[in-house]
């Protein structure tokens, strides 16, 4: 009897009876060295934004933010993640870049009733039966961008189209949430080596299948090497080139410029959608880095302002879990893409833009917001989800 | 399969083998003569296309920036073989991995402390961008065209330079028999600096050539040395020709392996099966091919040492 009163006592200490706490320390667990570090560095001073525009502080309360480098290696993240948890004992962890990296190290901080704030990476595998109260994202559910560009090139009634995707869990998820959207035929399906650096052949195979649309997902540096080959071979005269924000993202375009004009591409968010938040935002992130931001900057701002809103709204008693969890779940903060809310698996409910790679009167290349392609869409993985 | 798909993929087969060949040559130069694995040839390679790009957008000009890069990274090979890798000569293979894989990550955070870890543009002078039509029906793009050009003048060049020179004899006996050269009185420090900085200009000129077709940016040569690799194992260490044929028979195994292989599959097996098998086969065709080779010539097709 008195080992369970005992307990109780403690469990008021902990939970019932809390008092606000003097600081919120997140861990940041993001890829910031190696060939993908972009997009890591890229949330990071989207999340530093946010920090540095309220003082030091989230939520009003001082900020701790511990940065970390998974150095896109799923071994290290788990390992740093083990050390965010047990030795610095975080209160959110956020930045995650990879899929494979979130596979990893997602387990350990729901075990240890911890909040993930995952600003990219959003697999499947955590949509649907796998969800967790655990997790919430600023980013999209890993299929979104791709259904988008499906819907758009259903939408431009193309009927005869060819894909090309990295051959690797991802890039086989992409092409499914295209042709989720997409129901015309397909005249080449191609899967290439990840990584890979020359695409001629490919490009070869593209020429001879004579396609109205070309869907391409390939991130980072693979895409930047094929859209440069793709339009000094002549195909961009032959076929109308499509892919997902991440493959005509300002970092992209700074490193290709010229020959991107004209690629359409989908996102939920974009530098020129007009809200207030968003103005602030780009107006800030320019004053204060000195370039445009991606999407990947944009999620990580959110990622910030969504920890600042729940923390505020808990009034910094951030020991009370489940009203943290419920704080973070009414996402009460003005989102730079505009509006959204979550999802039952915690994906947000939000537009997916469509946007064209433009050469302004200026010479500066950039993407221009064109419309709404997926109004207020929401995943197909959240009706598996049981949570409430 | 048509005469026109046929035409581009045997000239893209040519071109991915020539530029491989720019990378090995200096490569195979450097792990012949010196018997030295330099794992961070690449990290030259990428310095070189850092440097073309810096140049270009500075200079307005990308035969200067070329140019630029060749000599800037000429030099800082040359520094590099002067102060750190001469002293790695007489360590055996592991120590020469361990202190060049260490170079490959002090180069790629050099890199980023100068350019930002973003890629960077090095894009084609308007007259090099276009495509040309080589025969009807079939636009193939200048710059490939040109690289084929440059691939085959520098094989020529090196072959000339290998074969009937003096200082190129030296070359061929310290890769056949480094310790018989020495004795023969051969400056072997000095022909070991000036074969790394060719090798070093060689890597450059691969990386600045490819800078405007790939993506300029850090670790770009980790990816391309372990082809690189490949070519000079298949050909032979140390040699010139075996660096070229090799070089081409990669470049062409792989093309017809990721154009060929997969529409011959989805004759056989059903598409969901020919999607899943085709990349996977092609990606490994190279090293088939190289596995092939080894057990048949252990020594590469055209090896050096006698």
């Amino acid at each position: 009897m008195k080992r369970i009163t005992t307990a109780a006592l403690m469990a008021c200490a902990l939970t019932g009876g809390a008092h606000a706490a003097d600081k919120v320390k997140v861990g940041f667990l993001s890829t910031l060295s190696g060939p993908s570090a972009a997009i890591g560095l890229d949330i990071r001073d989207g999340f530093n934004l946010v920090v540095k525009n309220h003082g030091g502080k989230l939520g009003g309360l001082p900020a701790d933010v511990l940065f970390s480098d998974d150095q896109q290696n799923p071994d290290t993240g788990k390992q740093l993640a083990e050390k965010f948890l047990k030795k610095d004992r975080v209160d959110f962890i956020t930045g995650i870049v990879f899929t494979n990296v979130m596979l990893a190290v997602a387990p350990a901080v729901f075990d240890a009733q911890t909040y993930l704030v995952t600003a990219n990476a959003g697999p499947a595998q955590f949509s649907g039966q796998g969800c967790s109260p655990w997790l919430y994202s600023t980013a999209w559910q890993n299929d979104g961008a791709h259904e988008a560009a499906g819907k758009y090139v259903q939408d431009r009634g193309f009927n005869n189209i060819a894909l090309i995707a990295p051959n690797y869990p991802a890039g086989k998820d992409a092409l499914t949430g295209f042709k989720r959207f997409y129901h015309g035929p397909v005249l080449e399906e191609i899967y290439t080596k990840l990584g890979q650096l020359d695409y001629s052949s490919e490009i070869a195979q593209i020429r001879a299948a004579k396609p109205q649309a070309t869907y391409v997902f390939l991130p980072g540096g693979m895409g930047i090497n094929f859209i440069k080959q793709f339009v000094a071979a002549g195909l961009n005269k032959q076929t109308v080139l499509v892919g997902p924000g991440f493959i005509a993202d300002e970092d992209i375009i700074k490193a290709v410029g010229e020959p991107m004009v004209g690629l359409f591409n989908t996102s939920q968010w974009a530098h020129d959608l007009n809200n207030e938040a968003n103005k602030k935002f780009v107006a800030d992130f320019q004053k204060e880095y000195g370039r445009l931001p991606t999407v990947y900057a944009s999620q990580g701002y959110d990622a910030a302002q969504l920890i600042d809103s729940a923390v505020r709204d808990v009034k910094g008693k951030i020991e009370d879990k489940a009203a943290l969890g419920k704080a973070l779940g009414a996402a009460n903060f003005k989102s730079v893409r505009g509006d959204f809310k979550f999802n039952v698996n915690h994906f947000p409910i939000q537009n997916f833009y469509l946007r064209q790679v433009v050469k302004e009167p200026s010479g500066r290349i950039t993407n221009k917001l064109v419309g709404i392609v997926l109004p207020n869409h929401v995943d197909v993985y959240g009706k598996e989800c049981k949570m409430k | 399969m048509d005469f026109v798909f046929l035409t581009e993929q045997s000239l893209n087969g040519l071109q991915f083998g020539l530029m491989l060949f720019l990378l090995a040559a200096g490569l195979t130069l450097v792990f012949g003569i010196m018997d030295m694995i330099n794992l961070a040839h690449g990290s030259l390679y990428m310095t070189g296309a850092y440097l073309a790009a810096a140049l270009t957008t500075y200079s307005g000009s990308f035969l200067l920036g070329v140019g630029g890069s060749l000599a800037g990274t000429a030099v800082i090979g040359v520094l590099l073989e002067v102060t750190l890798l001469r002293t790695l000569y007489e360590r055996d293979h592991l120590s020469q991995v361990l202190a060049t894989f260490a170079l490959i990550l002090i180069l790629n955070e050099f890199v980023r402390l100068i350019w930002g870890p973003q890629p960077v543009a090095l894009n084609l002078p308007e007259a090099l961008s276009g495509p040309v039509e080589v025969i009807p029906g079939l636009t193939y793009p200048i710059y490939r065209l040109l690289i084929i050009a440059v691939g085959i003048a520098v094989a020529l060049l090196l072959y000339f330079l290998v074969s009937h020179t003096r200082a190129g004899m030296w070359v061929r006996a310290g890769a056949s028999n480094r310790e018989m050269a020495m004795a023969m009185g051969v400056n072997v420090r000095g022909l070991f600096t000036a074969v790394f900085a060719v090798g070093a200009a060689l890597s450059a000129l691969a990386g600045a050539m490819l800078g405007p077709l790939l993506a300029v940016q850090v670790g770009m040569g980790e990816s391309i040395l372990i082809l690189a690799f490949v070519v000079i194992v298949v050909g032979g260490i140390g040699s010139i020709r075996g660096a070229f044929v090799g070089a081409i028979l990669v470049g062409v195994v792989d093309t017809v392996g990721r154009t060929i292989l997969p529409m011959t599959l989805r004759e056989v097996f059903s598409p969901q099966v020919a999607s899943n098998l085709g990349p996977a086969l092609a990606s490994i065709l190279i090293y088939i091919l190289m596995a092939g080779v080894l057990f048949w010539r252990p020594q590469g097709l055209f090896p050096a040492r006698g």
